[in-house]
């Protein structure tokens, strides 16, 4: 079988997770209302001081960022084991894990770009300074799709147990703070003026490891979950 | 790909579940014309041998062998080659009909020939629906959605979970209609079914698991 129809087969992946995604509304609103909420919740609780706020900012917008990604990774491949998609998907000529990659890049799309446009608005609400406001959206752009490719791996492996979501949270959690250390230190250096390109340099790193490695481990997994 | 005729092959299949034995030494071919039927009570394993078939499992012991090699070693020739509808043929209840459709022909690596796919759902009755929403759809038109895939598909080997689940009679005189044709083109059907089947001049074996 040729480029072609590769090519076809992870278009029509992708297109029919971006159409589920804009047709299940709420689940769209979901990442990013919580995502919303944390972070405003936060001057109301820690006093509206802007110092205080400048300092935990970029902490507080990327452990946000983090579990409102977390929380809508176990949506990824759970209809589709429920319904006997995954099954078509499984049983598609084409690799499994180009198909794996559609899927997570519609629901990085649906979940996590949303997350990287408001993320300049909610620096803006705890006094982040306007150097640190052009990086943030710059390492969440980096960042998160890490977090979508690496749960991804978690979430093959637990969709096949009725209660795999603490386990997931488990598994991918640890796996996740060095993206959460390199985006925050790159916003804080940021906000102290200091050169960011080392930070920006690994999490691009990360991104290019997590896309050439984490499709084949989630495409493992999903063959696991499902036999 | 070689000139011999197209033949599934099952030798010695053994299926554990939940620490029971299904099924035990279980031998099943198939050529090209043929329909296999798989009877059984319910829970005697028919949706698991269809999985293993297709290679959604693993046997506990014995192998599948598609035209003479192992299918876990020749994955893409015979997954582009097999048509599987499941229990669950997961469609999806956002999308329309002809969304639906057009997933499962992408799937196979096909573009979108919007008019084959028209033709496909007419087929099967559903000329009129094709951007109805699957959910505002009934149980019967739900299914036709899935089997509408039999009248797209150029693949020689369909496996059938229950394909006459919730159809009714015209459907299902349609459906054999097609498996008839099928056969006649030298392709090859394994099902399960609880409903007699009258497909006449075919070759139909039965493999029986209780």
């Amino acid at each position: 079988m040729n480029e072609v129809s590769t090519l076809a087969a992870f278009l029509g992946v992708l297109r029919r997770d971006l159409q589920l995604g804009i047709r299940r509304r709420n689940e769209l609103l979901n990442p990013i209302l919580f995502f919303i909420l944390v972070v405003s919740l936060f001057p109301l609780g820690v006093g509206p001081g802007p110092q205080m706020l400048r300092e935990i900012a970029p902490g507080v917008i990327w452990v946000a960022a983090l579990l409102a990604t977390l929380l809508s990774m176990e949506r990824l491949f759970r209809t589709d084991f429920e319904d006997g998609a995954l099954e078509q998907i499984l049983l598609s000529p084409h690799p499994l894990s180009l198909m794996v990659v559609a899927k997570v890049l519609a629901h990085w799309l649906v979940t996590g770009l949303p997350l990287i446009l408001v993320s300049p608005l909610l620096g803006v609400l705890l006094y982040l300074p306007g150097e640190a406001l052009e990086i943030l959206p710059l390492t969440l752009l980096l960042g998160t799709p890490v977090l979508s490719l690496v749960g991804a791996i978690g979430v093959a492996l637990t969709v096949g147990l009725r209660r795999g979501g603490v386990l997931l949270t488990l598994l991918v959690l640890p796996l996740y703070v060095p993206v959460l250390i390199f985006g925050t230190t790159a916003v804080v250096a940021a906000s102290a003026g200091l050169p960011v390109s080392g930070q920006l340099a690994l999490l691009g790193a990360m991104l290019l490891l997590a896309l050439t490695l984490a499709p084949f481990a989630t495409a493992a997994g999903l063959r696991i979950s499902t036999s | 790909m070689n000139s011999a005729a197209p033949r599934l092959e099952g030798r010695e299949l053994s299926c554990v579940r939940d620490g029971r034995a299904l099924f035990k030494s279980l031998n099943l071919h198939l050529d090209g014309g043929e329909i296999l039927r798989v009877e059984g009570a319910n829970g005697a394993g028919k949706t698991s041998l269809l999985r293993i078939l297709c290679g959604l499992a693993q046997p506990r012991d014995g192998a599948v062998y598609w035209k003479g090699a192992d299918i876990s070693d020749c994955r893409f020739d015979y997954h582009r080659e097999l048509l599987y509808i499941g229990h669950n043929p997961g469609i999806k209840e956002e999308l329309t009909s002809l969304e639906n459709l057009r997933f499962f022909h992408a799937l196979g690596g096909h573009g979108g020939e919007a008019a084959a796919l028209q033709e496909a759902l007419a087929q099967v009755g559903l000329y009129g629906y094709e951007e109805a929403t699957v959910r505002t759809l009934s149980a019967g038109q739900r299914r036709r959605v899935a089997l509408a895939r039999l009248w797209l598909s150029e693949a020689p080997l369909w496996v059938l979970d229950e394909p006459f689940t919730a159809i009714d009679r015209d459907g299902i005189r349609n459906l054999q209609a097609r498996l008839v044709h099928h056969a006649h083109r030298g392709g090859m059907a394994v099902l399960t079914s609880h409903q007699p089947l009258s497909l006449e001049g075919c070759a139909v074996r039965s493999v029986d698991l209780s």
